[in-house]
């Protein structure tokens, strides 16, 4: 039963996040530097993959053509930093996008900038370079789809993907 | 004469810019007027091809009207209102007949297929009462349109001075399904938009595919490894990457000669340009530095590379030279300017900029004068490729949220833009040669 339980809160947890991409994707509110996770305690058991999406926050966003970290992007990324310092068995892949409002050769040269950016933050926070592995999606991959900077600032990001 | 003084007509216009054309009635002269936008498409009669199968003959006569018309140079007179209805390339045509009905440029011609497809054309210029053209084609009677698309050119290189590129074919990438998820894979057609195939399965992510100068080779960008790297195939058949130990590589684009592919790699955030021989080798590396040096293309001699970069704080186009070093700005205008693409004809550089909140498809001189902006939209619309005749451009343009993009075409002058039909969405148009 425990164990059930256990899967029933991933569950639940999991069902959350579904829900807040879709709150923010359609929302349009213009939430650069939040976005999917930072619910807060009380999402995903400790050291599991849904409390590092829900209560780390797996992604950082970027002003337009920039690939500068922003105080937020460095706040989500020091706690990613500490989670995973604590939970050292996982690997990661950090992914790089770049919103639709540019050229689709140039997007993946940003997406890899903006991915390489978080890297060498993380890496300055004490996290093995060994973990780290990175690619870029350039505009390929967006996660709001609409016509106007609400959605185009969601999708300037980099994701966080712990493996 | 009338045909020599339209053809020059037209010749100063791929020189000169805007021009009107129009004619006296009275003289039957063509008169050029280098000022303004309102130029005037030649009329041209074209009766459906003769052939012992009626449908055939029309149908093929109509691909070709259809060609012209698409040009833009030509306008292709209502069928029904002909003195002939009917091609005859036996005989001279009645000239005065002709002329009565106001048309100074003729096309008769005959079509049959058995073995192969075979066409007889004549071009007749009835105010000079003589012959402009005459030739006859043959092709394969499993693409029986290209008969329609050489004959095609042979028509708009008679009379528009310049090569034709009707019979030609496009290399894109095919997209489907949701935006945020969207299947994109390899896909050729004729220019046309019909005879589409697609050339790779769309389990990984392919992009950017560069049709080579011999019209039968490939390269691209995929995710089938996970990270984008440049392959190259032919069309259709296995695929190979062309180098390995690169985190990410993308953006190839053939040397003229086909022989060199150059492309980009990213590395710890920096993006330069590499070379590397076509059927694989070591690369060289030929821009070095922290920017993002991408999108590369040759000069149609080989001697020069221009490409896009980042290293002056926003994107820009410059040129160097074709083993790297000395690069040299060439865009200054406001906003950014990417996706260089130099014509087959060398006088011109296509691309991409950005200003205003608008995307712009635009032409410059490679000294960086003479811009000229051909096509302005709110919408995302990118990638330029040339027409092997070096008149037309090709991009794609995206309405965004979650449609997707389409095929256009616009003419050097900024003239006709028109959607191509290609089936479901479609992006990053290559091109190919004349075919052989």
């Amino acid at each position: 039963m425990r164990s059930l339980t256990l899967l029933t809160n991933i569950l639940k947890a999991a069902a959350m996040v579904v829900l807040v991409v879709a709150v923010a994707a359609c929302a349009r509110n213009g939430a650069g530097g939040t976005g999917v996770g930072n619910l807060g305690p009380g999402g995903g058991a400790p050291g599991s993959q849904q409390e590092f999406l829900v209560s780390v926050g797996d992604r950082v966003f970027f002003e337009t053509d920039s690939s500068n970290l922003t105080p937020t992007a460095q706040a989500t990324l020091d706690k990613q930093a500490a989670w995973l310092s604590k939970y050292s068995s996982y690997r990661i892949m950090i992914e790089g996008h770049a919103d639709e409002r540019g050229t689709r050769e140039y997007n993946i040269a940003l997406g890899a900038r903006r991915a390489s950016v978080v890297v060498n933050y993380l890496v300055s926070k004490g996290v093995q370079s060994g973990r780290i592995s990175s690619k870029s999606f350039g505009k390929e991959r967006p996660v709001a789809i609409c016509n106007d900077i609400s959605c185009w600032s969601q999708n300037r990001r980099a994701v966080t993907v712990v493996q | 004469m009338t045909l020599i003084t339209r053809r020059n007509a037209l010749k100063l216009g791929v020189a000169g810019g805007a021009l009107a054309l129009t004619t006296h009635a009275s003289q039957a002269l063509v008169e050029i007027v280098v000022t303004g936008g309102n130029f005037v498409p030649l009329p041209i009669a074209i009766p459906d091809f003769a052939s012992s199968d009626a449908a055939f003959g029309a149908e093929i006569a109509e691909i070709v009207r259809a060609n012209l018309r698409r040009s833009g140079l030509f306008s292709p007179i209502d069928p029904a209102s002909l003195p002939s209805r009917v091609g005859d390339v036996e005989n001279e045509p009645d000239f005065a007949a002709w002329r009565g009905a106001s048309v100074d440029a003729l096309v008769m011609g005959s079509v049959e297929r058995g073995g192969q497809v075979s066409s007889q054309v004549r071009v007749w210029d009835t105010q000079a009462a003589a012959q402009v053209v005459g030739k006859s084609y043959q092709t394969d009677p499993d693409n029986y349109r290209r008969i329609a698309h050489i004959v095609s050119d042979a028509i708009y290189a008679s009379l528009s001075g310049g090569t034709g590129y009707f019979d030609t074919r496009i290399v894109f990438v095919s997209e489907s399904g949701p935006k945020a998820n969207r299947v994109k894979r390899l896909a050729i057609m004729d220019a046309d938009g019909f005879n589409q195939q697609f050339l790779s399965s769309g389990k990984a992510l392919t992009l950017g595919p560069k049709i080579g100068p011999n019209g039968s080779s490939l390269a691209f960008t995929s995710y089938e490894d996970g990270n984008p790297q440049v392959y190259v195939s032919g069309l259709g058949g296995q695929a190979k990457k062309l180098i390995n130990n690169a985190p990410m590589s993308f953006a190839p684009q053939f040397s003229p000669d086909g022989g060199t592919v150059v492309f980009s790699v990213s590395n710890g955030g920096a993006t330069n340009i590499y070379a590397a021989g076509a059927g694989g080798g070591a690369p060289v590396q030929l821009t070095s530095g922290s920017a993002i040096d991408t999108s590369p293309c040759f000069s149609p001699d080989g001697s020069r590379i221009c490409f896009e970069s980042d290293r002056g704080g926003s994107p820009q186009i410059y040129i160097m030279s074709a083993g790297g070093g000395g690069a040299q700005r060439i865009s200054f205008g406001e906003g950014t300017y990417s996706t260089p693409v130099w014509a087959p004809t060398g006088d011109f550089i296509a691309y991409t900029r950005q200003s205003g909140g608008q995307f712009h498809i635009g032409i410059m001189k490679p000294d960086g004068s003479g811009e000229r902006i051909l096509s302005s939209s709110n919408q995302v619309q990118e990638g330029p490729t040339w027409a092997p005749n070096g008149r037309v451009i090709m991009f794609s343009r995206d309405p965004g949220g979650d449609a997707g993009p389409g095929l256009w075409t616009v003419d050097i002058w900024g003239r006709n833009e028109q959607s191509i039909n290609a089936q479901g969405y479609a992006s990053d148009p290559s091109w190919s040669p004349l075919r052989s």
